[in-house]
């Protein structure tokens, strides 16, 4: 059973979201997408300043057998990236929740609430298995 | 793992087995309008016997004229020894390297491979391949405007002065993307890039410049000049060379302050035989830090399970059998035999060897523009330094020379007025290694003879290529 925390948002393409005020967001994968690309070997980063759009490709995570893209759970702008994980793209497989890929300005906050919540992602990944 | 074909029978077999009358019914689900036609204008099959004969009548058009013609694709001796081992069924036949286990021969040649040529251009990265240097130079292009993620703009930079089929490829396969190809010209004296007319774009957004070494001309460009210009304008520099030459000229790698981000060219020079054309291949070279940005195969060595050398694919993420539309390309394959042949090749001669032949070329050359000049009524075109190429100014039209030249079964060098109007009159001649002094004196008498015939109004000549 893959591990999803009950405070933070989620997507259908298994991003998580958390609010962390001040009006930024952090986005990373989910356990759930971490264990099914297996070892994480790059993460491709979007340059700060980069607009978003809800849905769209904004980083790619590549594992030995795949490349992903992750897409932007909001409409916005990328605030700051996780430049950690260019030396150790693994710390997502160890901490996906800790180890965050971007951080994002909502330009519409409003749009955090029709995200996903941890029991309505635990149903999306129980219809994936 | 040898290739043993079904039989008639093992066919019926196992179509009964399956419940399928015929083959054709297993592709059911293909609609009418996308089948292909029968093709038409194939005859029916010829035995054995009538092929060889077939294409011995062939062959023997070919003829084995003189080689002065240089353009792209060199007449060098390779070695027996090269494709005697080339040839061998563990290399010939072996198939594409996927499964690592079975294919340690093929990824430890193609890493060798790859580590020569990294060092030959003296860049961090080499690929095992591509199809040949014109499509190695357009991934090239397409890679430096991804890579370059300060640059906006899709424009590259690209000379006048290379090679006419290399910048149709690269417009061939960049157009539907968006990228813009803008010309700099040559300069008409020395026949090298127009600095002054790249220093004026100085400051204009490009992703990238082209840099070729030597030009189509036989030049040498002012390459420390460019790449210098390419790195204080944010534009990625791309070198096209000729591996050949890299072996008595600075590597791209050394080229101004910082070397060059990706080199590319034809790989035909060492060890593939003319051919008509090819099969050559392509070879692709980057900085470490674009290798993801890199196409094409690359072949790793790693450790196994019991702490043992091993080679395989690596970086596969890359590719299209994984990425899909977001590959770096579509290609995903390499030219195994060519790059099996040039390595080997390369391992008979050894850095020596190839700066040797390099040298004999250059020197034949010399000779040879020697001889041709003291004729008293061709001169050199341009004045700036030459490798085993260069152009000559002729007292008529060319292609009429080249006819009267054909049909003393001499191939005498390449038109360049087909590509540059501006450069009326003008013969593009090569000299390798394998031309001795009295290939040399032929030439010179001969075009002496022609010059002068062709002075008095000569009448038509057929092309016999079957003299000698």
């Amino acid at each position: 059973m893959s591990e999803i925390p009950d405070e933070l948002k989620y997507t259908r393409s298994h991003e998580w979201v958390r609010d962390e005020g001040d009006g930024i967001v952090a986005v990373g994968i989910t356990d759930h997408a971490q264990e099914l690309l297996g070892d994480l070997v790059f993460v491709e980063l979007p340059e700060v300043g980069t607009e978003l759009s809800a849905g769209g490709e904004c980083a790619v995570v590549e594992s030995v057998k795949a490349a992903s893209d992750v897409y932007s759970p909001l409409d916005g702008e990328v605030a700051e990236v996780n430049e950690t994980l260019a030396d150790s793209p693994e710390a997502i497989n160890e901490a996906p929740y800790e180890n965050w890929i971007f951080r994002m300005r909502p330009s519409d906050p409003s749009q955090l609430d029709e995200l996903l919540d941890a029991e309505a992602y635990a149903k999306v990944v129980e219809e994936e298995e | 793992m040898p290739f043993i074909p079904h039989t008639e029978k093992e066919v019926q077999e196992m179509l009964s087995a399956i419940g399928v009358a015929s083959i054709d019914e297993l592709f059911d689900e293909i609609p009418d309008e996308l089948r292909a036609a029968p093709l038409e204008g194939i005859g029916p099959g010829l035995s054995e016997m009538e092929v060889t004969r077939l294409m011995q009548e062939k062959a023997r058009r070919d003829g084995q004229p003189l080689c002065f013609i240089g353009a792209g694709a060199y007449d060098h001796h390779v070695p027996a020894a090269v494709w005697q081992i080339a040839t061998r069924g563990e290399f010939y036949t072996a198939y594409t390297p996927y499964q690592a286990e079975a294919s340690q021969g093929t990824l430890q040649l193609l890493y060798e491979y790859q580590t020569m040529m990294a060092e030959l251009m003296a860049m961090e990265v080499s690929n095992a391949s591509l199809y040949d240097g014109a499509s190695a130079l357009a991934e090239a292009v397409l890679m430096a405007v991804r890579a370059n993620r300060k640059s906006k703009s899709k424009r590259i930079l690209v000379p006048r002065s290379l090679h006419p089929a290399y910048r149709a490829t690269v417009h061939t396969l960049v157009r539907n993307q968006g990228i813009e190809l803008v010309e700099l010209p040559f300069d008409a004296a020395t026949g090298q890039t127009d600095l002054a007319a790249l220093e004026a774009h100085a400051g204009e957004d490009f992703a990238a410049l082209v840099i070729p070494q030597p030009n189509f001309f036989g030049v040498l460009e002012p390459v420390d000049e460019m790449a210098d210009f390419a790195r204080k304008n944010g534009l990625l520099s791309i070198a096209v060379v000729n591996p050949l030459a890299m072996a008595v000229l600075a590597p791209p790698g050394e080229w101004g302050g910082d070397g060059v981000d990706i080199a590319c060219g034809d790989g035909q020079p060492l060890g593939a035989p003319l051919s008509s054309g090819g099969p050559y291949f392509g070879f692709l070279c980057c900085r470490q830090k674009y290798v993801r940005q890199m196409p094409g195969r690359l072949i790793g060595r790693t450790v196994d399970l019991d702490g043992k050398e091993g080679f395989t694919l690596t970086l596969q993420a890359r590719e299209q059998h994984i990425r899909r539309s977001k590959a770096t390309s579509n290609i995903c394959t390499n030219q195994g035999l060519m790059v099996t042949a040039a390595t080997i090749h390369m391992a008979l001669l050894g850095a020596e060897g190839l700066a040797q032949t390099a040298a004999a070329c250059h020197a034949n050359l010399g000779r040879l523009v020697e001889k041709l000049t003291s004729l008293g009524e061709i001169e050199p075109r341009f004045s700036g330094p030459v490798f085993h190429e260069t152009v000559l100014k002729l007292p008529m039209e060319v292609p009429g020379v080249l006819r009267t030249l054909a049909a003393h079964n001499i191939l005498g060098g390449y038109d360049l007025q087909q590509d540059y109007p501006e450069l009326e009159n003008c013969l593009l001649v090569c000299a390798t290694e394998t031309r001795t002094e009295e290939d040399l004196d032929k030439y010179a008498t001969s075009l002496q003879r022609v010059l002068a015939s062709r002075r008095q109004g000569a009448c038509a000549t057929m092309v016999r290529f079957d003299l000698e």
